[in-house]
């Protein structure tokens, strides 16, 4: 079971992006998102495509903002892919000392 | 400068081949958007250097990119260096990635579902586009096919879609039905001279005529006859690979059907074969000489089952007389051991005094022939495999 906390204030939160994105938003591959409220892997995103929006889009469905089947979310050696968008993320992300990570499914051959 | 500029679309980035008017040595430029399928990229006829592409991927979706330099700097509409990406009240400029089915009841009955392999019905689902047709008169505005099947339209220069919903709404759209490599809209021709006529084809529903700008469509498959469905002579559930048309003569389209070589002199209100003497009708591409409405190229492959040419060798046919009667052209071609594929975009032709015709194979070459089909020559030879080719000329 991970530990979580609730950020009262706008939260300095790290997520590394895989190579396409990195390239396609010029950024780092480790970006810095300040995250107001709960931190969620919904807010996480807000803020992500609030900083970079082209990548709108690329991580989940313009419509339905379900995650694209490809892509997965890690946390703290953990896969947070098929929890609710909405689950609060574990401690060590709210607090900047873990960062999420975005992946790409290794798929083909 | 005189000369050509090819633009090449692969699996894995896109590619810039140019050249002068003698079309013998080129140049070589890219990968732009390294490691994504680059399904197709074409430039504006208003203003050459404006090009727009489309570059997807399994795993994040669609992408629009958009050159205003012919090439040599790229970035996705609404997101251009420099330029503010908000709205002064913070919301994004652009959605340029975002292909969203029209479903208001403005523009008819939402069409939901389509065909599926098991003949049961199936949700419409946006996968990517498969090709850009800029306007013949506004550099701003283009119009994409896409997977699953339908229409979509910008006119700010690709920051915005929207479907262009006569297509889907014009009642046979839960007949129609994917093809091997899925449903998707392919082929999009232009009327220069009477503008509100287009026509688009799809795999596999067929061909679609539209003569007030998209607000009505009619399928255009009057005698297309194709065994491998239910109903061989069906008014929609043709795989047609792909249509061509010479600009001066708007009502005379060439088709390259899954299997058959088909014309139409009456702009698709009737088709007859005109395979003729080719060693097989199945293939892919086909397209029109820039200089002579009568002939035809194709590229004939040996069947749905085994995509490659037969024999092992690649040949381009040509007919001067508007199909039927077809000569193999060869030389500059491989002659054995040729197993590659050339898919449907992947045949151009520039209109330098004399026509260049180019194609795009499977196995990452790039072929032009600068002499109408005479005589080929590999510009490239090792890409990733080809998925479109167009070509710009300067004169």
């Amino acid at each position: 079971m991970l530990s979580v906390v609730e950020a009262s204030n706008a939260t300095m939160i790290r997520v590394v992006l895989p190579f396409h994105l990195r390239t396609l938003s010029h950024a780092n591959p480790e970006v810095q998102l300040e995250v107001e409220g709960i931190v969620t892997v919904r807010s996480v995103l807000d803020a992500l495509e609030a900083r970079y929006p082209m990548l709108a889009g690329t991580i989940r469905d313009h419509v339905t903002q379900e995650r694209r089947p490809f892509l997965r979310f890690f946390a703290c050696g953990e896969d947070l892919s098929l929890e609710s968008p909405d689950a609060r993320l574990p401690e060590k992300i709210a607090s900047g000392e873990e960062p999420l990570l975005i992946i790409g499914a290794i798929a083909g051959g | 400068m005189r000369g050509a500029r090819v633009l090449v679309g692969t699996r894995k980035g896109a590619f810039i081949l140019t050249s002068d008017e003698k079309r013998a040595k080129w140049d070589v430029s890219g990968p732009f958007f390294a490691g994504w399928e680059i399904y197709h990229l074409k430039g504006s006829p208003v203003d050459p250097n404006r090009l727009y592409a489309s570059q997807t991927s399994g795993w994040f979706g669609q992408i629009i990119q958009r050159s205003d330099d012919g090439g040599k700097t790229w970035f996705q509409p609404g997101f251009k260096p420099g330029e503010p990406t908000k709205t002064p009240e913070g919301m994004p400029v652009t959605e340029s990635n975002k292909f969203v089915y029209d479903t208001s009841p403005a523009t008819g009955k939402p069409l939901t579902t389509h065909q599926w392999y098991d003949g049961t019905q199936h949700p419409w689902e946006f996968k990517r586009v498969w090709h850009l047709e800029p306007s013949l008169n506004d550099q701003d505005t283009v119009y994409a096919g896409v997977e699953d099947a339908a229409l979509f339209l910008t006119t700010d220069g690709g920051k915005s879609w929207h479907e262009v919903a006569g297509l889907r709404g014009h009642g046979t759209g839960p007949k129609w039905a994917p093809g091997a490599g899925g449903m998707g809209l392919h082929t999009i021709i232009l009327d220069q001279k009477r503008k509100s006529r287009m026509y688009v084809a799809i795999s596999a529903a067929g061909v679609f005529r539209t003569d007030d700008a998209g607000k009505t469509r009619r399928p255009i498959n009057h005698a297309l006859v194709s065994q491998y469905i239910p109903d061989p002579k069906a008014e929609v559930g043709h795989c047609v690979h792909r249509i061509a048309m010479h600009p001066s003569r708007p009502d005379v389209l060439f088709m390259q059907k899954h299997w058959d070589v088909m014309r139409s002199d009456d702009a698709g209100g009737n088709w007859h074969e005109v395979s003729g003497n080719l060693p097989t009708d199945f293939g892919f591409v086909i397209d029109v000489h820039a200089h002579e409405p009568n002939t035809v190229y194709v590229v004939p492959i040996k069947s749905d089952s085994e995509h490659f040419p037969p024999d092992g060798k690649l040949r381009v046919y040509r007919s001067r007389t508007g199909g039927n009667e077809w000569q193999a052209l060869t030389k500059g071609l491989p002659q054995r051991d040729c197993y590659v594929n050339v898919l449907r975009d992947a045949m151009a032709v520039d209109t330098l005094d004399s026509c260049g015709i180019y194609f795009g194979t499977t196995g990452g070459q790039v072929y032009v022939s600068p002499d109408g089909g005479d005589s080929w020559n590999p510009i490239v030879h090792d890409l990733p495999a080809v998925l479109s080719v167009e070509v710009q000329s300067f004169d």
